[in-house]
C-alpha cells in the first residue's frame, strides 16, 4: 500500500511527513515530489507522477498538497479516496483545513495518522471511532466572535435577526477537546447544487447539469438517529411518476452506505445514525431537464470597427429567477482579445464594478433580485487585431473575444427544486435539551458558461 | 495488515489464502471463499482489499461462477468508486470467457462512472476519464449518447481539457457528430494555444471517418490566419492526404495562402510535403516552393531544408520545366555551403542520382506507394476487453499505455508484480528478499530476451531428418476464422525471425505449414502449423532441439503474437 504521506503547503514547503515502509531510500521525497511537480509538462497530468520506481498520487485540499507514494500498482480510485478521506479527517479534528492550522497542531496529525494508516495499510478511520486513541489537543485559532461574519461558509445559517448562528461552524472542529463535554448539540443539514449551463452564440442551450449533494455535519453524541424526509412527489428517474404533478425529478440517486432506505421507497424518508463530524448522504444529479428556468441569460452584443480599432460590447443580463429571491456575488467573466488597451464602462446601477486584469475583464454585481435586467456598455481600443477579414464594422465578435462565464450563488433555491421537508431526530442518548438543527438550500454555479 | 471489518474475517481470509493445505482442498477453499463474499459489516475499505484479494481465485465451474457474480451483485452499485471499480475488474477478469457478460457488467458500470467523470475532485474526475478511454477501446459506441458529459469546461485544468477531446474524438457516432464538431470547432479558437492545437488534431482524427463536415471546418479554421491555428491543420491535412486520398483534392485547394502564416518548423515541414507530392494539382506549388528555396540559407532548421531537397525534386520529375533552375540553384546551395552534413549527403545523393538518370530517379521517388489504409484498419481494431482487463482500476490507464511501457522498463527486474503471492501481501525491503524470490530475480533476465538469429538457413532435407528424430515438445490450438493468406503469414513471421521451410498454397485443404528458428545459442525450433477443413482452429506442433522450457515459452508466446495479429487483422 502506501510508502509514504506528505503534506506540502501551496509553495512546497513541507508540513507533514510520515513514511510508513522506510523504503525511501534516504532520498528527500517530499522535494523530489514538489520539483517533478513543477517541471511537468504542459500535457501530461499531475494526478499520477512516477519517479525512480515510486508512483506519487496527489489531491489539492484547501490549497495544501496531500500526497502518498507507493510502489505498487493500486487502484487510483481507492488512493484518491484515502486522501481525501485524510482531508476530512485532519479537518474534522483541527478545525478547517489549511497551512497555519496543521502547523498548529502537528502533534495531533501524526498522531492522526498513526491511527489511520497502520504500517501504510487503512485502518477504519472513522471519526469518532479514532477518538479514543487521540491524546493531544487541536489548537483553535481564536474562539469563533459572532461578529466575524465574513464569508457565507457551509454548515451554517445567514445571519437573521432572530437566530444568530455561527456560520464559521464550517471551521470549527467537531471533536473539541475531552473536558468540554457541554458542546452544543447542533446538527447541520445542507442541501448544495452545482450547476453547469453550456449556451451557444444563438442562445440555445447546449447542455444544462445539475449535481447535487446532502451534506450533514453532526456535532451530536453518537447513537442519536434522524430521519430526513422530503416531499412525497420526490421522483427519481425519467419514468417515474408519483402525485399529481411534474414533481420534483432527478436522474440518479446514490445514498451513503450507513443510510437505512426502507421508508424511501414508500414515504421518501431517510434514516440513520450518523456518527460525529462531516457525512455526504445523498448524492444526485439532474440534466436536460430543469423545472424552474435558467437563472441567468445573457443577450451580448458586438460591435468591432476594423479600421479603428474600437470594440464595443453590450452585455445585457437577465435575472429569470422568481421575484423574491435574489443571487449574490455574481461575477461574469469576459476573456478579451489580446492587445486591449483601454476600457471605458457604462452601467445601470452604482454598486456594480467593472475591472481590466489578465486578458479579460470582470464584471461583479454583489446581488441581484430575481426578475430584474442589468445592463453594462464596455468600449475598448484593440489596436491591430487579426481575425475573420471584412472592412468597415462588423458585429461578428472577433478572435479571443472568449466565451463569458458567470458564477453566483443562489441562497435558499434549489435548481432542482428538490427541498428538505423535515429532520427529526428519534432518538437521542442523552435525552438533553433539544438540539439546533439548521436546514439550508444553496445553489452555486459550476461552470455557467455562454458562448458570445 | 489490512483492517477487513473484524477477526473472524482476517483469520478465515488467513486460512483460504495462506494456507497451501486449504488451497490444495478445492472444496474448503471454495468454502471459505464463500464465507468471505458473504461478509456485510466491511467498510468500503474492506470491500475493497477483499475484491483485490478475490482476484486471485480460480472459480472451479459454471455454476460456482455465477454464484459468485450474483453474491458480489451489490458491490457493483455501492457508493464508493473503489469498490465499484474493483468489482468491475473482479466481474470483467472472472467472465474472461463470457462476454456477454463483461458487456453487461460495463452498462451497469457507465453510470458510476460518468458521475465521477463530474465529480468536484479533480483528480478523480481524471482517473475516471482514463478509464472512460480504456473501455472505448473495446466498446466504441458506449458512451456515445451522454457526448454530453465530456464537453469540456473553462475553469477545467488543461490536463482534463486534453482527456475530455479525446474522449469526444473516440465516441463520434451518426449521431452526434454534429453537435460534437461544432463544440470542438468551438475549441480550436481558444485562447490557450495547446488546447485549440488538441482540438484540431482531434477534428483529423474524426476526419478519417467523417471526411466532409471536417475538411469544411478546417478549412474555415485556415481562414482565421492565426499562426498557431494554420500550423497545426496543415500538419492534419498531412496527415489526411495521406491516409485519406478521398481528401486530397480538398486539401489541395485550400493549401494556397497558408505559406505567409507559417513559421514552426513542423508546419513548415508538413506544407513543403504536400507541395511536393500533389504539387501537381496546386497551380502554384512551384512558386511557393521557390520562396522557400530563396530563404534557405536563412532557414534555421535542418529538417526544413531535407524535406525541401526531396519535394522540390518530386515536383520537378513532374513539373519539369517550371522547377529546374530552382532545383539546380538547391543543389548548388546545399552541396557547396550548407554546414548540416545530413542535408548536404542528401542533396549530394539527389545529385548523383539525377546523373544516374531521369528515368531511375522517377523509379526511386515516385513509385508506388504501401497501402495506408491496411494500417489504419489495424490501428482501429477494436481491442478485445481480455486485453486490459487486468490494468482495469490500476495506475496502468492513469498513466497511458505509452508512459506505462517506459516505467516499466526502468523499473527492471527488482520490482515483481502482484503476480508473487508473498510480496504482495507483505512487501519487504530489498534486504531481506527470501532466496526462492532471488534466484527467480535471477532468472527473469533470461528468459525474457530470446533472441532469434536472422537468415537462418535450412535445407528442406535437414528439416525433414530434425523433424522425424525429435518428439513434439508442445502442441496447442489456436482460434483462427476464415482462410490464410500465405504471403502475409510468410512475411509477418520474416519479421519476427521465423523462417518459412515450405508452406501450402492458400485455399488447399488441410492447410499446413512448416516453419524453423534458431535461437543466439543454437537451439533450434521446428515448428508445424495446420488448419483442417471444417475446424476453425489452427493447430501449432513445436519441437525443440534442445529441451529448455523458458526459451520455448517465449518462442511460443512469440508465435501466438504473430498468428493472434494476423488472425485480428482478417477478422
Amino acid at each position: 500500500m502506501i510508502s509514504q504521506f506528505f503534506i506540502l503547503s501551496s509553495k512546497g514547503d513541507p508540513l507533514i511527513y510520515k513514511d510508513f515502509r522506510g523504503d525511501s531510500g534516504g532520498r528527500d521525497v517530499a522535494e523530489l515530489f514538489y520539483r517533478k511537480l513543477t517541471g511537468l509538462p504542459g500535457d501530461e497530468s499531475p494526478v499520477g507522477m512516477h519517479h525512480d520506481d515510486r508512483h506519487f498520487i496527489h489531491i489539492r485540499h484547501s490549497g495544501l498538497y496531500l500526497v502518498a507514494t507507493t510502489s505498487e500498482n493500486i487502484s487510483p480510485f481507492s488512493l484518491l479516496a484515502l486522501l481525501s478521506r485524510l482531508g476530512t479527517l485532519l479537518g474534522d479534528y483541527c478545525g478547517s483545513p489549511g497551512e497555519a492550522t496543521i502547523s498548529r497542531n502537528v502533534a495531533l496529525v501524526y498522531e492522526l495518522l498513526d491511527e489511520a494508516l497502520d504500517y501504510g495499510y487503512v485502518q477504519p478511520p472513522s471519526t469518532e471511532g479514532v477518538r479514543n486513541f487521540i491524546q493531544a489537543e487541536a489548537v483553535v485559532s481564536k474562539p469563533f466572535s459572532l461578529f466575524d461574519l465574513s464569508s457565507v461558509g457551509l454548515f451554517g445559517a445567514e445571519t437573521q435577526q432572530s437566530k444568530v448562528a455561527p456560520s464559521s461552524a464550517a471551521s470549527r472542529q467537531v471533536l473539541s477537546s475531552r473536558s468540554d463535554q457541554s458542546q452544543k448539540n447542533e446538527v447541520f443539514l445542507d442541501v448544495v447544487e452545482r450547476l453547469s449551463v453550456l449556451i451557444a452564440s444563438n442562445g440555445s442551450l447546449l447542455k444544462v447539469d445539475v449535481q447535487g449533494e446532502i451534506r450533514l455535519k453532526s456535532f451530536l453524541p453518537s447513537g442519536s438517529e434522524m430521519r430526513i424526509g422530503f416531499s412525497e412527489e420526490f421522483c427519481v428517474g425519467k419514468s417515474e411518476l408519483r402525485g399529481y404533478g411534474p414533481g420534483i425529478r432527478v436522474d440518479e440517486v446514490a445514498f451513503h452506505s450507513s443510510v437505512f432506505l426502507d421508508e424511501f421507497e414508500s414515504h421518501r424518508i431517510l434514516r440513520l445514525q450518523p456518527p460525529q463530524g462531516e457525512l455526504t448522504v445523498m448524492r444526485y444529479q439532474l440534466s436536460d431537464d430543469l423545472p424552474s428556468p435558467l437563472p441567468f441569460r445573457l443577450f451580448p452584443s458586438v460591435q468591432w470597427d476594423r479600421g479603428s480599432g474600437r470594440l464595443q460590447v453590450y452585455l445585457k443580463l437577465r435575472c429569470d429567477l422568481p421575484p423574491k429571491s435574489q443571487a449574490l456575488n455574481v461575477r461574469l467573466h469576459l476573456p478579451l482579445p489580446r492587445g486591449v488597451v483601454s476600457l471605458s464602462q457604462e452601467l445601470s446601477s452604482p454598486e456594480q464594478k467593472a475591472e481590466l486584469g489578465e486578458g479579460a475583464f470582470r464584471w461583479d454585481l454583489p446581488r441581484v433580485q430575481g426578475g430584474s435586467q442589468l445592463s453594462g456598455l464596455f468600449q475598448m481600443d484593440v489596436p491591430g487585431l487579426p481575425g475573420p477579414p471584412g472592412q468597415g464594422p462588423s458585429a461578428s465578435a472577433p478572435l479571443g473575444l472568449g466565451p463569458a462565464s458567470l458564477s453566483f450563488e443562489l441562497p435558499r433555491h434549489t435548481c432542482s427544486g428538490l427541498q428538505v421537508s423535515f429532520l427529526r431526530l428519534t432518538f437521542r442518548p442523552c435525552g438533553k435539551a433539544n438540539p439546533h438543527k439548521w436546514v439550508r438550500h444553496l445553489s452555486h454555479s459550476d461552470a455557467y458558461v455562454i458562448r458570445i | 495488515m489490512p483492517y477487513l471489518g473484524s477477526e473472524d474475517v482476517v483469520k478465515e481470509l488467513k486460512k483460504a489464502l495462506c494456507n497451501p493445505h486449504i488451497q490444495a482442498d478445492r472444496l474448503r477453499y471454495r468454502s471459505v471463499i464463500q464465507r468471505v463474499i458473504r461478509m456485510s459489516k466491511l467498510d468500503q475499505w474492506g470491500q475493497a482489499e477483499v475484491l483485490n484479494f478475490l482476484l486471485r481465485y480460480q472459480p472451479r465451474s459454471e455454476e460456482e461462477l455465477f454464484d459468485i457474480l450474483n453474491l458480489l451483485d451489490s458491490f457493483l452499485k455501492s457508493s464508493s468508486p473503489g469498490v465499484v471499480m474493483g468489482a468491475t475488474k473482479l466481474f470483467l477478469i472472472l467472465a474472461k470467457k463470457f462476454p456477454h457478460v463483461q458487456t453487461d457488467v460495463l452498462m451497469q458500470v457507465k453510470g458510476p462512472l460518468l458521475a465521477a467523470c463530474s465529480s468536484e475532485s479533480r483528480e478523480l474526475c481524471f482517473a475516471a476519464l482514463c478509464h472512460v478511454r480504456q473501455i472505448l477501446h473495446s466498446l466504441p459506441g458506449h458512451f456515445s449518447s451522454h457526448y454530453k458529459k465530456f464537453f469540456c469546461s473553462y475553469s477545467e485544468p488543461h490536463y482534463i481539457k486534453l482527456q475530455k477531446v479525446e474522449v469526444l474524438c473516440e465516441l463520434v457516432n451518426d449521431e452526434n457528430v454534429q453537435q460534437v464538431l461544432e463544440e470542438l470547432r468551438g475549441y480550436c479558437t481558444d485562447v490557450s494555444a495547446d488546447f485549440a492545437q488538441a482540438a484540431i488534431l482531434a477534428i483529423g482524427g474524426i476526419a478519417r471517418t467523417y471526411t466532409d463536415q471536417c475538411m469544411q471546418i478546417l478549412t474555415e479554421l485556415l481562414g482565421l490566419r492565426q499562426e498557431h491555428i494554420t500550423t497545426v491543420v496543415v500538419q492534419t491535412f498531412r496527415d489526411l492526404a495521406w491516409l485519406c486520398p478521398q481528401c486530397t483534392e480538398a486539401v489541395c485547394q485550400a493549401l494556397p495562402g497558408c505559406e505567409e502564416n507559417i513559421q514552426d518548423s513542423e508546419g513548415k515541414q508538413a506544407l513543403i510535403w504536400l507541395l511536393g507530392v500533389h504539387g501537381t494539382r496546386i497551380p502554384n506549388a512551384p512558386y511557393v516552393l521557390e520562396d522557400f528555396i530563396e530563404n534557405v540559407k536563412s532557414e534555421t532548421f535542418p529538417a526544413v531544408k531535407m524535406e525541401l531537397l526531396t519535394a522540390v525534386l518530386r515536383l520537378f520529375l513532374s513539373r519539369p520545366a517550371e522547377c529546374q533552375d530552382m532545383l539546380g540553384r538547391l543543389l548548388h546551395y546545399c552541396i557547396e555551403e550548407e554546414k548540416d552534413m545530413a542535408v548536404r549527403d542528401r542533396g549530394l545523393f539527389y545529385y548523383r542520382l539525377l546523373l544516374a538518370g531521369i528515368s531511375e530517379a522517377k523509379q526511386i521517388l515516385c513509385s508506388p506507394k504501401s497501402d495506408p489504409s491496411l494500417r489504419l484498419l489495424e490501428d482501429q481494431a477494436e481491442r478485445p476487453v481480455n486485453s486490459w482487463a487486468l490494468d482495469f482500476n490500476t495506475l496502468v490507464p492513469v498513466y497511458g499505455k505509452a508512459r506505462w511501457a517506459t516505467i516499466a522498463k526502468c523499473q527492471g527486474v527488482e520490482h515483481h508484480g502482484p503476480e508473487l503471492p508473498n510480496t504482495a501481501a507483505f512487501p519487504t525491503s530489498g534486504s531481506l528478499i527470501p532466496e526462492e524470490n532471488k534466484e527467480r530475480v535471477q532468472e527473469l533476465p533470461d528468459s525474457g530476451a530470446l533472441m532469434l538469429i536472422p537468415n537462418h538457413q535450412l535445407t528442406a532435407e535437414c528439416f525433414e531428418k530434425t523433424w522425424l528424430s525429435l518428439k513434439v515438445a508442445h502442441q496447442q490450438v489456436f482460434p483462427w476464422q476464415g482462410a490464410v493468406h500465405p504471403d502475409t503469414l510468410q512475411m509477418a513471421l520474416q519479421v519476427v525471425n521465423i523462417q518459412t521451410i515450405a508452406m501450402s498454397r492458400a485455399g488447399t485443404q488441410p492447410w499446413k505449414a512448416y516453419l524453423t528458428a534458431q535461437d543466439d545459442t543454437g537451439c533450434l525450433f521446428l515448428t508445424e502449423l495446420l488448419l483442417e477443413p471444417a475446424n476453425l482452429q489452427m493447430q501449432i506442433s513445436v519441437k525443440q532441439s534442445e529441451a529448455r522450457t523458458e526459451t520455448l515459452k517465449s518462442f511460443i508466446s512469440v508465435l501466438e503474437t504473430v498468428i493472434g495479429t494476423i488472425g485480428d487483422i482478417k477478422s
